[in-house]
């Protein structure tokens, strides 16, 4: 059966660039600048690694040489029990007021492509 | 400057893969699991007593992860059950299309406990839904009691943890209690089974939870 990349950050950033690319404008051929991800703190991606990967797999096409911006998003909960909201230290997941474990993620998961920046040249082609 | 904006999930092709093979599964009364854990822990050990445990009394198959080798699959088959391989050649977790690929092969009319065996890694098998109904995470206590605060994401992630080969605690510096603790503070809600696939201890408390779960 078909294979995925060595790492997981290979299969997303190979995710990535389909993303950008379904995303381009069809008429010239834009470069790309930059993109901008969110990356929540429990996503358990390595943002390293991903940029590492992302490079490699980006060579010689219009995403070379663009650079991945990452907003990293923090790992809020919200107690089920007090309904206090914290930020999560160290993945403690007890609440710090009543000190349950009965929390719900309210953010931290994300991974998500939000901005693509083209670079200048492509804006006259367009 | 020229910027575009949207707003999309990086792994959206494989969570709707995922979610049809959850369709798919749910319309054939197919109860899932995600079975994962660092390599060496014991999943398939811990696959193989749960096979023994419920020959007979549930109709099982088994997709299994392996990097290279179809070993595991080789040690599923004696147990008569159908058991399907794939192979990731050096892909560190299964997604969801290849589940899907897998579940084509399978007869999903005989099915009602379906097993997917993920490649030995705590990391990458996190992001990837397959379509399961809960992922189950396997610790042993060789590895340490602090595995779950190095790999918060799957702990947090799972909804069971299996904690393997109790029978070694006496020799160990790694404590129950600790590991016990440590996957707690991360994920309150854990059901927590104690098993030692070498005395058969836990075993038949896990398999009673797990074919309460299944659909009749």
């Amino acid at each position: 059966m078909r294979r995925n990349g060595p790492l997981h950050e290979l299969s997303i950033a190979q995710s990535i660039v389909e993303i950008v690319e379904q995303n381009l404008p069809a008429n010239g051929s834009p470069r790309v600048r930059s993109i901008r991800l969110k990356v929540g703190e429990l996503a358990g991606v390595v943002v390293d690694s991903l940029e590492f990967c992302f490079a490699a797999i980006t060579s010689g096409t219009r995403l070379d040489g663009a650079t991945l911006d990452v907003d990293r998003i923090p790992l809020m909960v919200v107690c089920r029990t007090c309904h206090q909201t914290f930020h999560v230290e160290q993945f403690v997941f007890l609440c710090p007021t009543c000190g349950r474990g009965d929390v719900e993620v309210v953010s931290g998961r994300e991974l998500q492509v939000s901005e693509i920046e083209l670079a200048e040249e492509s804006q006259e082609q367009v | 400057m020229s910027i575009i904006t949207i707003e999309r999930q990086v792994l959206e092709k494989n969570d709707a893969v995922a979610q049809e093979n959850r369709n798919l599964l749910n319309k054939h009364r197919i109860f899932t699991i995600n079975l994962v854990s660092s390599p060496g822990a014991g999943k398939t050990s811990i696959l193989e007593k749960t096979l023994e445990h419920l020959r007979g009394r549930l109709k099982v198959a088994v997709i299994e992860g392996d990097v290279q080798t179809d070993l595991d699959a080789q040690r599923v088959a004696r147990y008569g059950v159908p058991a399907v391989q794939i192979v990731t050649r050096g892909g560190c977790h299964l997604e969801a299309n290849l589940v899907r690929e897998a579940l084509q092969t399978l007869n999903l009319k005989d099915i009602q406990l379906l097993i997917i065996e993920n490649v030995g890694n705590l990391v990458c098998p996190s992001n990837y839904d397959l379509g399961e109904a809960l992922k189950v995470v396997v610790a042993s206590p060789t590895e340490g009691d602090d595995k779950p605060l190095k790999y918060p994401p799957m702990f947090r992630n799972a909804s069971v943890l299996i904690i393997n080969k109790i029978d070694l605690i006496p020799y160990l510096n790694s404590s129950l209690a600790t590991l016990r603790n440590n996957a707690l503070q991360i994920n309150s809600s854990l059901r927590i089974f104690e098993t030692s696939c070498t005395t058969g201890a836990g075993i038949g408390d896990w398999c009673t939870w797990l074919d309460a779960q299944v659909i009749r």
